[in-house]
Protein backbone atom coordinates (compact mmCIF):
# COMPACT_ATOMS: atom_id res chain seq x y z
CA UNK A 1 0.00 0.00 0.00
CA UNK A 2 2.99 2.82 1.06
CA UNK A 3 4.44 1.65 -2.41
CA UNK A 4 1.69 2.54 -4.43
CA UNK A 5 1.26 5.57 -2.58
CA UNK A 6 4.55 6.89 -3.49
CA UNK A 7 3.54 6.59 -7.04
CA UNK A 8 0.96 8.57 -6.96
CA UNK A 9 2.77 11.40 -7.99
CA UNK A 10 6.43 10.92 -9.13
CA UNK A 11 9.44 13.61 -8.05
CA UNK A 12 8.63 15.82 -11.19
CA UNK A 13 4.77 16.48 -10.01
CA UNK A 14 3.88 14.21 -12.43
CA UNK A 15 0.73 12.00 -11.71
CA UNK A 16 0.22 8.32 -12.13
CA UNK A 17 -1.49 9.20 -15.71
CA UNK A 18 0.79 11.18 -16.83
CA UNK A 19 -1.15 14.72 -15.59
CA UNK A 20 0.32 17.93 -13.81
CA UNK A 21 -1.15 18.72 -10.42
CA UNK A 22 -4.13 21.55 -11.90
CA UNK A 23 -4.40 19.77 -15.71
CA UNK A 24 -7.87 18.02 -16.34
CA UNK A 25 -8.48 15.16 -17.91
CA UNK A 26 -9.82 15.08 -21.53
CA UNK A 27 -13.02 15.77 -22.03
CA UNK A 28 -15.70 15.48 -24.68
CA UNK A 29 -19.25 16.59 -24.87
CA UNK A 30 -22.06 16.10 -27.20
CA UNK A 31 -25.45 17.33 -26.59
CA UNK A 32 -28.98 16.05 -28.24
CA UNK A 33 -28.19 12.62 -28.23
CA UNK A 34 -31.58 10.92 -27.37
CA UNK A 35 -33.96 11.87 -29.60
CA UNK A 36 -36.81 10.81 -27.59
CA UNK A 37 -36.12 12.77 -25.24
CA UNK A 38 -37.18 16.19 -24.16
CA UNK A 39 -33.01 17.22 -23.94
CA UNK A 40 -29.88 14.77 -23.27
CA UNK A 41 -26.20 15.24 -23.28
CA UNK A 42 -23.27 12.56 -23.26
CA UNK A 43 -19.67 13.21 -21.49
CA UNK A 44 -16.47 11.50 -21.70
CA UNK A 45 -14.23 12.96 -18.79
CA UNK A 46 -11.32 10.68 -18.87
CA UNK A 47 -12.27 6.83 -18.48
CA UNK A 48 -15.64 8.28 -16.92
CA UNK A 49 -18.81 7.89 -19.46
CA UNK A 50 -22.29 9.59 -18.50
CA UNK A 51 -25.38 9.63 -20.48
CA UNK A 52 -28.12 11.92 -19.51
CA UNK A 53 -31.81 12.30 -20.57
CA UNK A 54 -34.32 15.06 -19.59
CA UNK A 55 -38.21 14.66 -19.61
CA UNK A 56 -40.55 17.30 -19.07
CA UNK A 57 -41.86 19.48 -17.56
CA UNK A 58 -45.11 17.59 -17.53
CA UNK A 59 -47.71 16.14 -14.70
CA UNK A 60 -45.95 14.55 -12.06
CA UNK A 61 -46.75 10.99 -10.84
CA UNK A 62 -47.64 10.42 -8.24
CA UNK A 63 -49.69 13.03 -8.09
CA UNK A 64 -49.07 13.70 -4.46
CA UNK A 65 -45.23 14.46 -4.93
CA UNK A 66 -46.66 17.87 -6.75
CA UNK A 67 -46.14 21.04 -5.09
CA UNK A 68 -48.58 23.85 -5.69
CA UNK A 69 -46.04 26.41 -5.49
CA UNK A 70 -43.09 25.37 -7.74
CA UNK A 71 -42.31 22.78 -10.11
CA UNK A 72 -40.43 19.68 -9.02
CA UNK A 73 -37.33 18.19 -10.01
CA UNK A 74 -36.53 14.45 -9.84
CA UNK A 75 -32.99 13.37 -10.40
CA UNK A 76 -32.13 9.40 -10.79
CA UNK A 77 -28.15 8.73 -10.43
CA UNK A 78 -27.75 5.15 -11.69
CA UNK A 79 -24.36 3.27 -12.03
CA UNK A 80 -24.44 0.53 -15.42
CA UNK A 81 -23.56 -3.25 -13.60
CA UNK A 82 -20.74 -3.05 -16.04
CA UNK A 83 -19.56 0.43 -15.67
CA UNK A 84 -16.83 -0.99 -12.90
CA UNK A 85 -14.68 -3.61 -12.60
CA UNK A 86 -16.64 -5.50 -10.11
CA UNK A 87 -20.27 -5.81 -10.87
CA UNK A 88 -22.41 -3.52 -9.30
CA UNK A 89 -25.82 -4.23 -8.37
CA UNK A 90 -28.53 -2.92 -11.06
CA UNK A 91 -30.35 -1.79 -7.79
CA UNK A 92 -30.12 1.58 -6.14
CA UNK A 93 -26.88 1.66 -3.70
CA UNK A 94 -27.22 3.88 -0.52
CA UNK A 95 -24.75 5.84 -2.47
CA UNK A 96 -26.60 6.37 -5.36
CA UNK A 97 -29.41 7.77 -3.65
CA UNK A 98 -27.37 10.17 -1.94
CA UNK A 99 -25.49 11.24 -5.39
CA UNK A 100 -29.23 11.74 -6.94
CA UNK A 101 -30.16 14.37 -4.17
CA UNK A 102 -26.66 16.32 -4.30
CA UNK A 103 -27.08 16.65 -8.08
CA UNK A 104 -30.58 17.69 -7.69
CA UNK A 105 -29.74 20.05 -5.18
CA UNK A 106 -26.71 21.34 -7.25
CA UNK A 107 -29.07 22.22 -10.47
CA UNK A 108 -32.09 23.48 -8.86
CA UNK A 109 -30.86 27.02 -8.20
CA UNK A 110 -30.24 27.07 -12.19
CA UNK A 111 -34.00 26.78 -12.85
CA UNK A 112 -36.60 28.96 -12.34
CA UNK A 113 -38.80 26.59 -10.22
CA UNK A 114 -41.50 28.88 -9.49
CA UNK A 115 -42.68 29.29 -12.96
CA UNK A 116 -44.07 26.07 -13.41
CA UNK A 117 -46.09 24.98 -10.55
CA UNK A 118 -47.39 21.20 -9.88
CA UNK A 119 -44.99 19.91 -13.07
CA UNK A 120 -42.27 18.18 -12.94
CA UNK A 121 -38.65 17.31 -14.88
CA UNK A 122 -37.04 13.74 -14.24
CA UNK A 123 -33.35 14.01 -14.79
CA UNK A 124 -31.89 10.54 -15.53
CA UNK A 125 -28.06 10.05 -15.37
CA UNK A 126 -26.64 6.69 -16.37
CA UNK A 127 -22.96 6.07 -16.06
CA UNK A 128 -22.29 3.40 -18.48
CA UNK A 129 -18.18 3.83 -17.45
CA UNK A 130 -17.41 5.29 -13.90
CA UNK A 131 -13.19 6.20 -13.18
CA UNK A 132 -13.82 8.80 -10.23
CA UNK A 133 -15.29 12.12 -10.25
CA UNK A 134 -18.68 11.11 -11.72
CA UNK A 135 -20.72 12.82 -9.76
CA UNK A 136 -19.15 15.76 -11.05
CA UNK A 137 -19.40 14.87 -14.98
CA UNK A 138 -22.87 14.42 -13.95
CA UNK A 139 -23.99 17.60 -12.87
CA UNK A 140 -21.68 19.17 -16.04
CA UNK A 141 -24.18 16.96 -18.48
CA UNK A 142 -27.46 16.94 -16.72
CA UNK A 143 -27.12 21.26 -16.79
CA UNK A 144 -26.39 20.19 -20.69
CA UNK A 145 -29.21 17.92 -21.18
CA UNK A 146 -31.74 20.88 -19.15
CA UNK A 147 -30.63 23.62 -21.16
CA UNK A 148 -31.34 21.40 -24.15
CA UNK A 149 -35.25 20.49 -22.98
CA UNK A 150 -35.89 24.36 -23.75
CA UNK A 151 -35.82 24.90 -20.18
CA UNK A 152 -35.23 28.39 -18.71
CA UNK A 153 -32.18 28.75 -16.65
CA UNK A 154 -29.86 30.80 -14.90
CA UNK A 155 -26.50 29.65 -15.98
CA UNK A 156 -25.36 26.76 -16.94
CA UNK A 157 -23.90 24.59 -13.39
CA UNK A 158 -20.54 23.36 -14.11
CA UNK A 159 -18.56 20.77 -11.41
CA UNK A 160 -15.01 19.40 -10.76
CA UNK A 161 -13.03 18.14 -7.91
CA UNK A 162 -9.95 18.90 -6.52
CA UNK A 163 -8.29 16.84 -3.83
CA UNK A 164 -5.17 15.98 -1.41
CA UNK A 165 -2.63 13.27 -3.30
CA UNK A 166 0.05 12.62 -0.98
CA UNK A 167 0.70 15.87 0.50
CA UNK A 168 -0.35 18.14 -2.65
CA UNK A 169 -3.27 19.42 -3.98
CA UNK A 170 -4.36 17.81 -7.37
CA UNK A 171 -7.11 18.82 -9.93
CA UNK A 172 -9.92 16.37 -11.00
CA UNK A 173 -8.92 13.47 -9.17
CA UNK A 174 -9.25 10.04 -10.71
CA UNK A 175 -10.47 6.18 -9.09
CA UNK A 176 -6.88 5.77 -7.95
CA UNK A 177 -6.26 9.01 -6.52
CA UNK A 178 -9.60 9.27 -5.09
CA UNK A 179 -9.56 5.77 -3.04
CA UNK A 180 -6.18 6.17 -2.46
CA UNK A 181 -5.26 9.95 -1.60
CA UNK A 182 -6.47 11.67 1.45
CA UNK A 183 -9.40 13.95 0.32
CA UNK A 184 -11.76 15.22 -2.20
CA UNK A 185 -13.63 18.26 -2.70
CA UNK A 186 -16.17 17.97 -4.95
CA UNK A 187 -17.39 21.36 -6.34
CA UNK A 188 -20.07 22.93 -8.48
CA UNK A 189 -20.54 26.12 -9.70
CA UNK A 190 -22.60 28.51 -11.90
CA UNK A 191 -19.88 30.84 -13.32
CA UNK A 192 -21.58 33.72 -14.76
CA UNK A 193 -23.31 34.14 -11.42
CA UNK A 194 -20.24 33.05 -9.55
CA UNK A 195 -22.38 30.81 -7.32
CA UNK A 196 -21.40 27.55 -6.02
CA UNK A 197 -24.32 24.80 -5.67
CA UNK A 198 -22.70 22.21 -4.06
CA UNK A 199 -19.66 21.80 -2.31
CA UNK A 200 -18.48 18.86 -0.37
CA UNK A 201 -15.51 17.33 1.14
CA UNK A 202 -14.50 13.81 1.75
CA UNK A 203 -11.28 12.97 3.92
CA UNK A 204 -8.93 15.52 6.09
CA UNK A 205 -7.24 18.60 4.91
CA UNK A 206 -6.18 21.60 6.78
CA UNK A 207 -8.36 24.90 6.27
CA UNK A 208 -5.24 26.22 3.77
CA UNK A 209 -5.60 23.24 2.32
CA UNK A 210 -9.35 23.42 1.95
CA UNK A 211 -8.78 26.90 0.31
CA UNK A 212 -6.72 26.07 -2.17
CA UNK A 213 -8.56 23.13 -3.32
CA UNK A 214 -11.73 24.92 -3.40
CA UNK A 215 -9.87 27.48 -5.70
CA UNK A 216 -8.42 24.88 -8.06
CA UNK A 217 -11.80 23.53 -8.54
CA UNK A 218 -13.43 26.65 -9.33
CA UNK A 219 -10.71 27.01 -11.77
CA UNK A 220 -11.50 23.91 -13.43
CA UNK A 221 -14.99 24.45 -13.73
CA UNK A 222 -14.22 27.75 -15.31
CA UNK A 223 -11.97 25.86 -17.54
CA UNK A 224 -14.93 23.25 -18.22
CA UNK A 225 -17.19 26.00 -18.44
CA UNK A 226 -16.43 27.18 -22.12
CA UNK A 227 -16.35 23.51 -23.30
CA UNK A 228 -19.91 23.25 -22.13
CA UNK A 229 -21.39 26.33 -24.02
CA UNK A 230 -19.57 25.02 -26.85
CA UNK A 231 -21.52 21.53 -26.99
CA UNK A 232 -24.66 22.79 -26.46
CA UNK A 233 -24.05 25.62 -29.45
CA UNK A 234 -22.62 22.73 -31.50
CA UNK A 235 -26.27 21.39 -31.77
CA UNK A 236 -27.60 24.73 -33.10
CA UNK A 237 -24.68 25.73 -35.06
CA UNK A 238 -25.58 22.54 -37.23
CA UNK A 239 -29.11 23.63 -38.05
CA UNK A 240 -27.50 27.02 -39.22
CA UNK A 241 -24.62 25.73 -41.31
CA UNK A 242 -26.55 23.33 -43.14
CA UNK A 243 -29.27 26.09 -44.68
CA UNK A 244 -26.11 28.09 -45.66
CA UNK A 245 -24.82 25.02 -47.77
CA UNK A 246 -28.44 25.38 -49.48
CA UNK A 247 -28.32 29.07 -49.61
CA UNK A 248 -25.06 28.53 -51.85
CA UNK A 249 -26.30 25.74 -53.55
CA UNK A 250 -29.29 27.31 -54.89
CA UNK B 1 -23.95 58.66 -28.64
CA UNK B 2 -20.51 57.41 -27.54
CA UNK B 3 -21.20 58.98 -24.33
CA UNK B 4 -25.07 56.44 -24.58
CA UNK B 5 -22.86 53.35 -25.25
CA UNK B 6 -20.65 53.60 -22.20
CA UNK B 7 -23.48 54.20 -19.52
CA UNK B 8 -25.68 51.70 -20.92
CA UNK B 9 -23.11 48.37 -22.66
CA UNK B 10 -24.58 45.56 -24.65
CA UNK B 11 -22.45 42.22 -25.15
CA UNK B 12 -23.72 40.70 -27.96
CA UNK B 13 -24.23 41.14 -31.44
CA UNK B 14 -27.78 41.46 -33.37
CA UNK B 15 -28.13 37.83 -33.92
CA UNK B 16 -25.65 36.00 -31.70
CA UNK B 17 -26.33 32.66 -31.11
CA UNK B 18 -26.62 32.71 -26.91
CA UNK B 19 -26.43 30.07 -24.12
CA UNK B 20 -28.01 29.71 -20.86
CA UNK B 21 -26.49 32.46 -18.22
CA UNK B 22 -25.06 34.71 -20.81
CA UNK B 23 -24.72 38.53 -19.74
CA UNK B 24 -26.76 40.27 -22.44
CA UNK B 25 -27.17 43.91 -21.00
CA UNK B 26 -26.42 46.51 -18.76
CA UNK B 27 -28.43 49.97 -17.79
CA UNK B 28 -31.73 51.44 -19.23
CA UNK B 29 -32.66 47.88 -20.72
CA UNK B 30 -35.92 45.97 -20.79
CA UNK B 31 -36.11 42.53 -20.66
CA UNK B 32 -37.68 40.80 -23.25
CA UNK B 33 -38.43 37.20 -23.79
CA UNK B 34 -35.82 34.74 -22.72
CA UNK B 35 -33.99 36.79 -20.62
CA UNK B 36 -34.05 37.19 -16.67
CA UNK B 37 -32.80 40.35 -14.41
CA UNK B 38 -30.40 39.73 -11.49
CA UNK B 39 -28.67 42.27 -9.74
CA UNK B 40 -29.89 45.48 -12.60
CA UNK B 41 -28.13 42.73 -15.23
CA UNK B 42 -29.59 41.12 -18.41
CA UNK B 43 -29.19 37.35 -18.57
CA UNK B 44 -30.44 34.95 -21.70
CA UNK B 45 -32.09 31.82 -19.96
CA UNK B 46 -32.50 29.96 -23.34
CA UNK B 47 -30.17 29.02 -25.76
CA UNK B 48 -31.63 31.17 -28.74
CA UNK B 49 -30.64 34.08 -30.82
CA UNK B 50 -30.37 37.55 -29.41
CA UNK B 51 -32.20 40.89 -30.77
CA UNK B 52 -32.54 44.61 -29.49
CA UNK B 53 -35.98 46.01 -30.52
CA UNK B 54 -36.17 49.76 -28.86
CA UNK B 55 -34.38 48.90 -25.54
CA UNK B 56 -35.70 45.81 -25.30
CA UNK B 57 -33.37 42.75 -25.35
CA UNK B 58 -35.09 39.50 -26.58
CA UNK B 59 -33.84 36.04 -27.27
CA UNK B 60 -35.33 34.14 -29.42
CA UNK B 61 -35.30 30.50 -28.41
CA UNK B 62 -34.12 28.06 -30.20
CA UNK B 63 -35.58 25.18 -27.76
CA UNK B 64 -38.86 25.47 -25.69
CA UNK B 65 -41.99 24.16 -25.10
CA UNK B 66 -45.35 25.43 -25.36
CA UNK B 67 -47.16 27.35 -22.00
CA UNK B 68 -50.78 27.80 -21.79
CA UNK B 69 -52.50 31.13 -22.87
CA UNK B 70 -55.58 32.31 -22.92
CA UNK B 71 -57.33 33.02 -26.42
CA UNK B 72 -54.78 30.71 -28.13
CA UNK B 73 -55.86 28.36 -30.43
CA UNK B 74 -54.46 24.67 -30.04
CA UNK B 75 -54.50 21.16 -31.42
CA UNK B 76 -54.43 17.94 -29.65
CA UNK B 77 -55.67 14.74 -28.56
CA UNK B 78 -57.58 13.02 -26.35
CA UNK B 79 -55.91 11.52 -23.92
CA UNK B 80 -58.82 10.05 -21.35
CA UNK B 81 -62.37 9.99 -21.45
CA UNK B 82 -63.79 11.04 -18.11
CA UNK B 83 -67.01 10.96 -16.69
CA UNK B 84 -67.97 14.37 -17.72
CA UNK B 85 -65.57 15.54 -19.83
CA UNK B 86 -61.94 14.57 -21.54
CA UNK B 87 -58.40 15.17 -20.91
CA UNK B 88 -56.40 16.58 -23.61
CA UNK B 89 -52.86 16.37 -24.52
CA UNK B 90 -51.87 19.71 -25.81
CA UNK B 91 -47.92 19.12 -25.66
CA UNK B 92 -47.72 21.86 -22.63
CA UNK B 93 -46.60 21.05 -18.83
CA UNK B 94 -50.07 20.69 -18.60
CA UNK B 95 -53.36 18.52 -19.54
CA UNK B 96 -55.82 20.55 -20.38
CA UNK B 97 -59.75 19.39 -19.75
CA UNK B 98 -62.44 19.85 -22.24
CA UNK B 99 -65.89 19.55 -20.61
CA UNK B 100 -68.83 17.40 -21.96
CA UNK B 101 -71.49 20.07 -21.45
CA UNK B 102 -69.20 22.17 -23.84
CA UNK B 103 -68.99 20.05 -26.88
CA UNK B 104 -72.48 18.76 -26.51
CA UNK B 105 -73.88 22.62 -26.25
CA UNK B 106 -76.88 21.27 -24.22
CA UNK B 107 -77.32 20.15 -20.50
CA UNK B 108 -74.86 16.38 -20.55
CA UNK B 109 -76.70 13.68 -18.71
CA UNK B 110 -74.60 10.73 -17.55
CA UNK B 111 -77.20 8.30 -18.42
CA UNK B 112 -77.99 9.31 -21.85
CA UNK B 113 -74.47 10.41 -23.28
CA UNK B 114 -72.03 8.13 -24.16
CA UNK B 115 -69.00 10.25 -24.66
CA UNK B 116 -66.84 7.75 -26.27
CA UNK B 117 -69.49 8.15 -29.09
CA UNK B 118 -68.29 11.88 -29.38
CA UNK B 119 -64.59 11.95 -28.53
CA UNK B 120 -62.86 9.01 -28.36
CA UNK B 121 -59.50 8.36 -27.47
CA UNK B 122 -56.56 9.47 -29.63
CA UNK B 123 -59.57 11.76 -31.54
CA UNK B 124 -57.44 15.31 -32.67
CA UNK B 125 -59.60 18.31 -31.81
CA UNK B 126 -59.08 22.12 -32.62
CA UNK B 127 -59.60 24.09 -29.62
CA UNK B 128 -59.28 27.20 -27.84
CA UNK B 129 -58.07 28.07 -24.10
CA UNK B 130 -61.02 29.09 -22.13
CA UNK B 131 -58.78 29.52 -18.90
CA UNK B 132 -55.97 29.02 -17.20
CA UNK B 133 -54.06 30.06 -14.96
CA UNK B 134 -51.41 28.99 -12.17
CA UNK B 135 -53.64 27.03 -10.17
CA UNK B 136 -55.69 25.25 -12.91
CA UNK B 137 -54.89 23.23 -15.41
CA UNK B 138 -56.12 24.64 -18.70
CA UNK B 139 -59.73 24.20 -19.91
CA UNK B 140 -60.64 24.39 -23.68
CA UNK B 141 -63.62 25.22 -25.73
CA UNK B 142 -64.90 24.01 -28.84
CA UNK B 143 -68.22 26.01 -29.14
CA UNK B 144 -66.65 28.62 -31.92
CA UNK B 145 -66.48 28.24 -35.47
CA UNK B 146 -63.57 26.57 -37.32
CA UNK B 147 -63.02 24.59 -34.13
CA UNK B 148 -64.18 20.67 -33.22
CA UNK B 149 -63.12 17.12 -34.08
CA UNK B 150 -60.41 17.16 -36.64
CA UNK B 151 -61.55 14.25 -39.41
CA UNK B 152 -59.31 15.04 -42.53
CA UNK B 153 -55.67 15.98 -43.15
CA UNK B 154 -52.33 15.59 -42.17
CA UNK B 155 -50.84 16.54 -39.08
CA UNK B 156 -47.25 17.95 -38.48
CA UNK B 157 -45.46 18.87 -35.37
CA UNK B 158 -42.85 22.08 -35.04
CA UNK B 159 -41.26 23.54 -32.23
CA UNK B 160 -44.12 26.04 -30.84
CA UNK B 161 -41.34 29.17 -31.23
CA UNK B 162 -41.64 28.49 -35.06
CA UNK B 163 -45.21 29.00 -35.13
CA UNK B 164 -44.56 33.16 -35.99
CA UNK B 165 -42.21 32.20 -38.42
CA UNK B 166 -44.71 30.38 -39.84
CA UNK B 167 -47.24 32.78 -39.64
CA UNK B 168 -45.18 35.43 -40.87
CA UNK B 169 -44.98 39.31 -40.98
CA UNK B 170 -48.97 39.87 -40.89
CA UNK B 171 -49.83 36.52 -42.27
CA UNK B 172 -48.11 36.96 -45.00
CA UNK B 173 -46.05 33.61 -45.29
CA UNK B 174 -49.50 31.53 -43.99
CA UNK B 175 -51.31 32.99 -47.09
CA UNK B 176 -49.22 32.75 -49.83
CA UNK B 177 -48.68 28.85 -48.88
CA UNK B 178 -52.38 28.23 -48.66
CA UNK B 179 -52.83 30.28 -51.71
CA UNK B 180 -50.14 28.53 -53.59
CA UNK B 181 -50.87 24.99 -52.56
CA UNK B 182 -54.74 25.49 -52.52
CA UNK B 183 -54.59 23.71 -49.06
CA UNK B 184 -56.29 24.59 -45.62
CA UNK B 185 -53.66 24.98 -42.58
CA UNK B 186 -54.59 25.44 -39.20
CA UNK B 187 -51.57 26.50 -37.27
CA UNK B 188 -51.99 25.24 -33.25
CA UNK B 189 -49.96 28.30 -31.12
CA UNK B 190 -48.71 24.41 -29.70
CA UNK B 191 -47.05 23.98 -32.10
CA UNK B 192 -49.14 21.06 -33.85
CA UNK B 193 -50.11 22.09 -37.81
CA UNK B 194 -52.73 20.59 -39.54
CA UNK B 195 -52.82 20.51 -43.17
CA UNK B 196 -56.07 19.72 -45.38
CA UNK B 197 -56.35 20.00 -48.86
CA UNK B 198 -57.93 18.23 -52.10
CA UNK B 199 -55.48 15.68 -52.73
CA UNK B 200 -52.30 14.32 -50.82
CA UNK B 201 -49.92 16.09 -53.36
CA UNK B 202 -50.88 19.33 -52.35
CA UNK B 203 -50.93 18.28 -48.29
CA UNK B 204 -47.14 16.98 -49.08
CA UNK B 205 -46.18 19.98 -50.82
CA UNK B 206 -47.51 22.49 -48.08
CA UNK B 207 -46.09 19.83 -45.32
CA UNK B 208 -42.68 20.50 -47.08
CA UNK B 209 -42.93 24.32 -47.23
CA UNK B 210 -43.40 24.15 -43.77
CA UNK B 211 -40.19 22.02 -42.68
CA UNK B 212 -38.08 24.45 -44.41
CA UNK B 213 -39.72 27.27 -42.77
CA UNK B 214 -38.48 24.86 -39.28
CA UNK B 215 -35.42 24.65 -40.58
CA UNK B 216 -33.94 27.96 -41.62
CA UNK B 217 -36.39 29.72 -39.29
CA UNK B 218 -33.40 32.66 -38.53
CA UNK B 219 -32.67 33.23 -42.08
CA UNK B 220 -33.68 36.66 -43.78
CA UNK B 221 -35.89 36.84 -47.32
CA UNK B 222 -37.37 33.26 -46.43
CA UNK B 223 -40.94 34.12 -47.77
CA UNK B 224 -39.36 34.60 -51.03
CA UNK B 225 -37.35 31.65 -51.11
CA UNK B 226 -40.57 29.68 -50.00
CA UNK B 227 -42.68 31.20 -52.82
CA UNK B 228 -39.70 30.12 -55.08
CA UNK B 229 -39.41 26.58 -53.69
CA UNK B 230 -43.14 26.35 -54.03
CA UNK B 231 -43.66 27.38 -57.39
CA UNK B 232 -40.80 24.97 -58.90
CA UNK B 233 -41.87 21.88 -56.89
CA UNK B 234 -45.07 22.69 -58.95
CA UNK B 235 -43.40 23.04 -62.48
CA UNK B 236 -42.17 20.21 -61.72
CA UNK B 237 -45.14 18.26 -61.11
CA UNK B 238 -46.87 19.68 -64.37
CA UNK B 239 -43.81 18.24 -66.46
CA UNK B 240 -44.07 14.62 -65.07
CA UNK B 241 -47.67 15.05 -65.52
CA UNK B 242 -46.83 15.71 -69.19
Amino acid sequence: MSEKHEKLINKKGIRLDGRKADELRPLKLEVGVIPSADGSAYIEHGKNKILVGVFGPREVHPKHLSRPDRMVLKCRYHMAPFSVQERKSPAPSRREIELSKVIRESLEPALFLELYPRTGVDVFVEVLQADGGTRCASITAAALALADSGLPMRDLVVACAAGKVEDSIVLDLYDAEDKLGDADVPVAYMPNLNAVTLLQMDGILSPEEFEKAVNMAMDGCKQIYPLQKEALKTKYLKVKEETKDEEIEE
Amino acid sequence: MEEEKQTMPTYFEAKQLVTPGELLAEGEYHAGENTYVETGKIFASRIGLVDLDNKKVNVVALRAFYMPKVGDVIIGSVKEVGFNGWTIDIKAPYDALLRASDVLSRPFKPQNDELCQVLDQGDLIVAKIASYDRAHDPQLTVGEPGLGKITRGQLMQVTPTKIPRVIGRKGSMISMIKQETNCQIILGVNGLILVTGKDQENEDLAMKAIRKIEEESHTTGLTDRITQLLKEEKAKREEQKQ
